[in-house]
């Protein structure tokens, strides 16, 4: 049984969830003035309008900071650490929180180019995760 | 009519023995002990409040949700004006500006903030549990430790833009504790080395486990009212210059700039604005310190310094007794306390640094102080200033 908390998924945010579970990464873009946008919501935080549509992203990224957890956050990450966690600048301009997967987790790095993966946690829920992409 | 003067005449902490409440009370006691402390030291009687502040994650979920009701049934007062306003860390020093906002205008007199925390006590202390909806069911499912991970990739961000290393933040552990030893009330009080905050359990990189505040129990409080209400009243007054808050994000990824505390430059500007001065003016700082890279992110923020020139700043012990940038001398949350949220001890210190009553700690001529508070995940930033004239 997975113990690790899941989503708490809504209607705002089922379709990011329903995507990443048909391995497809999506995140909203603004109609009118074109800028990618997450977290899911009603409206472009740059221009305001509430035209926003979702829209399929490459998954590819750069790791904007991380950190690596030596403790866990909770015990059911206890079999994890260390493991890393990035924040991760996507090509199209979003950030992303996720898990860098890696077996040299003393190597993740800023800068460094990571792609996504979709890993299928439970079989409601698919956790977008991202490893480095020279692998 | 002009605006009325408002001025801090009563404060108060409640006494820790090793980071718990001794005896035991519930988070509501906690909170009355307080009141009535800072209210007998300004002579006023609770029935003169009719305003009331406090926050925090007592009693949630439960009755706590409902903070000034609880607090006021317990209190058996019935406030006119009531501040719930939770920003975290930094609400309290929101609180001060709201209740200030309020008795200026003259829809109070008198004012009351508290806050109590028995998550020690109690081993209440449960952020992981919050359930991850809205956009922290983006964060939680990934593991990052709350909230040390998130600010320790502040840290990380900060370290490689500005080559900011540990043995910097560990420079800011290290002068806190050496107030904290001239502190008879504060919880940590061995000398502390450099070496022994590198040496400590790295938590999550690049964070040591001595790079990270306390966990007590606590509870304060904070009494305002007008000039010239305090006329009357036995205890000298402080006099609130100015104040100022703002707030950016809930989740770490949406913050603006991870190597920039945003919601304290943008806090720190409005204060300093209000106030009429500069970071320059400043006699004694109480820096919110959740974490020593909280302290370096608010230095710069609130241009006490440069952006990037945090670390170098707090070197040789810069931020300690004696040392030119008098800082967190009751000994922060770092060595001092820390139930939760930390931000009524900020103000509480700069009061009584202002009065001259620190005892062994107390820094020589304070005339202007600062005390800011940071709350969330740097998510949020409320900045005082005080003055003793």
């Amino acid at each position: 049984m997975y113990e690790k908390p899941l989503p708490v998924i809504d209607p705002t945010t089922r379709p990011f969830w329903d995507a990443a579970k048909a391995h497809r990464l999506v995140v909203q873009r603004c109609q009118d003035c074109k800028m990618h946008i997450f977290i899911p919501r009603s409206n472009c935080t740059s221009c305001f309008s509430d035209r926003l549509e979702w829209v399929e992203v490459s998954g590819e990224g750069t790791i904007y900071t991380y950190t690596i957890a030596r403790r866990p956050a909770g015990p059911a990450f206890k079999e994890e650490v260390p493991y890393a966690v990035a924040i991760i600048d996507l090509k199209e301009g979003p950030r992303i929180l996720s898990n860098v997967v890696t077996d040299d987790v003393e190597g993740v790095t800023i800068g460094q180019k990571v792609r996504v993966i979709f890993d299928d946690v439970t079989e409601d829920v698919t956790l977008p995760k991202f490893v480095p992409a020279e692998s | 009519m002009g605006k009325r003067q408002v001025v801090i005449v009563g404060v108060a902490d409640a006494p820790l023995e090793k980071g718990v409440i001794p005896g035991g009370a519930n988070d509501l006691e906690i909170q009355a002990r307080a009141a009535k402390a800072a209210l007998d030291e300004a002579g006023l009687k609770l029935s003169d409040v009719d305003g009331l502040s406090t926050a925090g994650l007592w009693g949630i979920p439960g009755p706590g949700q409902f903070a000034t009701i609880s607090l006021s049934e317990h209190l058996g007062i019935r406030p006119k004006f009531s501040d719930s306003t939770n920003l975290g860390g930094s609400a309290f020093e929101a609180h001060v500006g709201h209740a200030a906002m309020a008795i200026e205008s003259g829809a109070i007199d008198v004012a009351l903030i508290t806050y109590g925390s028995t998550q020690k006590s109690q081993r209440s202390r449960n952020l992981g549990g919050r359930p991850p909806s809205f956009s922290l069911q983006f964060d939680t499912p990934y593991g990052l430790p709350n909230p040390v991970g998130a600010y320790a990739m502040a840290a990380t961000r900060h370290m490689h833009e500005y080559g900011t290393t540990s043995e910097h933040l560990a420079e800011i552990a290290v002068a806190t504790r050496q107030w904290a030893m001239k502190n008879p009330g504060a919880t940590m009080r061995d000398p502390l080395t450099v070496e022994d905050v590198l040496s400590s359990k790295t938590i999550t990189d690049p964070l040591h486990l001595l790079d990270c505040c306390l966990v007590t129990d606590g509870g304060g409080a904070v009494v305002l009212t007008t000039e010239e209400r305090a006329r009357d009243l036995k205890a000298r007054p402080i006099y609130v210059r100015g104040h100022g808050e703002s707030q950016t994000h809930m989740s770490i990824a949406a913050m603006p700039d991870l190597a920039f505390h945003t919601a304290a430059a943008e806090s720190g500007v409005r204060a300093f604005e209000m106030a009429g001065i500069g970071p320059e003016a400043i006699d004694v700082a109480e820096i919110y310190d959740s974490f020593t890279i909280t302290v370096l992110l608010t230095l710069e923020a609130l241009g006490f310094c440069g952006r990037g020139e945090g670390g170098a700043f707090v070197s040789n012990g810069r931020t300690g007794p004696g040392g030119a940038f008098p800082m967190n001398t009751n000994g922060g949350g770092l060595s001092y306390a820390h139930p939760g949220m930390y931000g009524i001890f900020l103000l509480i210190e700069a009061v009584r640094q202002l009065r001259g009553e620190a005892g062994e700690r107390q820094v020589a001529d304070v005339k202007t102080a600062l005390a800011h508070g940071t709350g969330g995940v740097l998510s949020s930033g409320a900045t005082c200033i005080l003055s003793n004239h």
